[in-house]
């Protein structure tokens, strides 16, 4: 009896450590190639990297010169999604974990925000095309495309503000109310300041995806190519992803250098935002006095 | 008097934040609205019969869209068999197994996936994916729905794994060590017990990614191919094809506003809407029970 019952715990450890080894294994094996990819596009694209690479227009059928426009690009589309996206997530975040009744209506606007979260990219490209583009005649430019991002970013924003203010004890605000301050007050000068980092966190995140988003913009404000930059926000723009798209696809001939270069600088984009992330999510935890 | 303001501005404010809440239901109804006021046109433009048969051609006015929903099911179904084993196992991996040190390095890993804009994998996958398939399985060209099926795993699995690891994270310590107690081993307790109490949030998280890889495009316009063929067979896989998304965003942008073509391809923007729609309530309705099971549990 006793022998029987050893030799069974001694299998069941076998298999334990047979799983974990092979679970080991799988999971490395699903990281590996996001660490290959990085390193593979780090050393064929550095040699691209040039001061007039990231500074110059792109000359011959932009199969030389930079990407400057396309960068500048980005920036204003970026830019533009932040300044619509942000106050309008942050505020509805703000319903939503302070103001909000529990009831059908409440419930109907987390179903819509899930909804809008799930949305693919494309067709949130044929509705800015549809109501900013035609509809409200913006034309195919930077302000179509920046509200088009906007509202595919909200659902990102919105759900990690609210999950941030969540986050704050009740308890805080209690003793503000109590102590006379309006709600408002109490939101604006103690439960908002709390959520700041996971907040920022939101934005980041959100503003990261929609500037690494070419289906959107296809139709709703990117350019193949321009001579110039754009100077209004009515004005067509360039942007990087949809240009990696065009000189990787659209353009024969395209030296590789460029389109190398052109995914590193993609790439460092991404990590500073990436770092950024994980240093804000450091110091809060480092500095949370609850 | 100032007290007054005071009281004037909290309602002000109060409203503009409410406003801002009921957005998003403003925006859904906008989506919807314009989907639909340019989309259902094409229900008159072209015939029913026409519209669900086998033929994208539309320079000769052929506009059948099964090609391309088939088109979207396979690379999807590809996809899941790539992403959902590979997620899992590495969501309970990171959950359950890793010491702490592997854990802070894998979690920004998948995140970094998680931000990787959609075009730098489908460079990849034109440089360095399709050129290796096409080699090593002898095939005519490498941009295939396999070729689209294998990078888009690699964009549904940082969703499965964060939103499975979330789900891991949740399920109360008290559970694993009253299994531990009972002299069961740590792998046991994972299958027999962790990941049963962790099931919903898991369907959920699969669900999820699933949903991102049918909306997924830039991806799968670069690598698949984009061949509307209907696939009949296992072999399609090894064959191009085209997605409903690629379609949209390849054709759109030449198409005159109003035309029949113009209108049927808002008709698929309303196709793939659906399907996001469906896989979402599917989503949210297995969320909504784990929140009655819980409290069953806990009353």
């Amino acid at each position: 009896m006793q022998t029987v019952k050893k030799s069974n715990v001694l299998k069941q450890l076998r298999i334990e450590k047979l799983g974990f080894s092979v679970l080991t294994i799988l999971s490395i094996a699903t990281v590996i190639p996001i660490i290959a990819v990085v390193i593979y596009i780090i050393y064929l694209g550095a040699p691209a990297i040039s001061w007039e690479f990231v500074s110059a227009m792109p000359s011959e059928g932009m199969r030389a010169g930079g990407i400057w426009p396309a960068i500048v690009g980005t920036f204003y589309l970026t830019i533009g999604t932040a300044l619509f996206s942000v106050p309008l997530g942050i505020a509805a975040a703000i319903y939503l974990s302070e103001y909000a009744p529990m009831n059908k209506v409440t419930q109907s606007i987390r179903l819509a925000i899930i909804n809008l979260a799930g949305i693919p990219s494309v067709v949130y490209g044929l509705f800015g095309l549809g109501l900013f583009v035609i509809f409200l005649n913006f034309g195919t430019s930077i302000l179509s495309a920046s509200l088009t991002l906007s509202i595919m970013t909200l659902p990102v924003i919105i759900s990690t503000t609210e999950e941030a203010l969540r986050a704050v004890p009740q308890s805080f605000r209690v003793v503000s109310v109590s102590l006379g301050a309006t709600k408002w007050q109490t939101i604006w000068r103690l439960v908002l300041p709390q959520a700041i980092p996971g907040i920022l966190t939101g934005v980041v995140l959100g503003l990261e995806r929609a500037a690494g988003e070419t289906a959107p913009i296809l139709f709703t404000g990117a350019a193949f190519f321009l001579p110039r930059l754009p100077n209004s926000p009515l004005d067509a723009t360039m942007a990087l992803p949809y240009h990696l798209f065009v000189i990787s696809t659209q353009v024969p001939g395209m030296p590789i250098q460029i389109q190398y270069g052109t995914v590193l600088v993609l790439l460092v984009f991404v990590l500073i935002m990436n770092i950024i992330v994980t240093m804000i999510r450091s110091r809060a935890r480092a500095k949370r006095q609850w | 008097m100032k007290e007054n303001q005071t009281r004037i501005f909290e309602k002000i404010i109060t409203r503009t934040i409410q406003f801002s809440g009921y957005s998003s239901i403003l925006f859904v109804l906008l989506i919807l609205f314009f989907l639909l006021s340019e989309g259902t046109p094409a229900l008159f433009d072209v015939p029913l019969s026409q519209l669900f048969s086998e033929r994208w051609y539309p320079i000769e006015d052929y506009y059948g869209i099964l090609p391309l929903i088939l088109g979207s099911l396979v690379v999807t179904l590809g996809a899941s068999l790539v992403a959902v084993p590979f997620g899992i196992l590495t969501a309970v991996f990171i959950a359950e197994i890793a010491p702490k040190w592997l854990q802070e390095i894998m979690k920004p890993l998948v995140e970094l996936l998680a931000g990787l804009p959609s075009v730098v994998l489908g460079f990849l996958g034109i440089l360095v994916v399709s050129p290796f398939l096409r080699d090593t399985l002898n095939l005519p060209t490498g941009l295939t729905a396999l070729t689209g099926s294998l990078l888009l795993g690699g964009i549904a699995i940082p969703t499965i794994v964060s939103i499975s690891e979330d789900a891991l994270n949740n399920v109360p310590e008290s559970y694993r060590h009253g299994s531990l107690a009972l002299g069961l081993t740590r792998w046991q307790t994972i299958w027999g017990v962790t990941v049963p109490a962790a099931k919903s949030g898991i369907l959920m998280a699969v669900m999820l990614g699933v949903g991102r890889t049918i909306g997924e495009t830039m991806t799968v316009m670069m690598v698949t191919g984009n061949a509307p063929v209907v696939p009949t067979t296992l072999q399609a896989l090894f064959m191009p094809i085209r997605t409903m998304t690629a379609t949209i965003a390849s054709e759109m942008g030449e198409v005159a506003t109003g035309s029949s073509h113009y209108h049927v391809l808002f008709f698929i923007g309303i196709v793939l809407f659906l399907f996001t729609l469906l896989v979402n309530v599917i989503a949210s309705n297995i969320s909504s029970r784990k929140l009655k099971r819980s409290e069953r549990i806990l009353s």
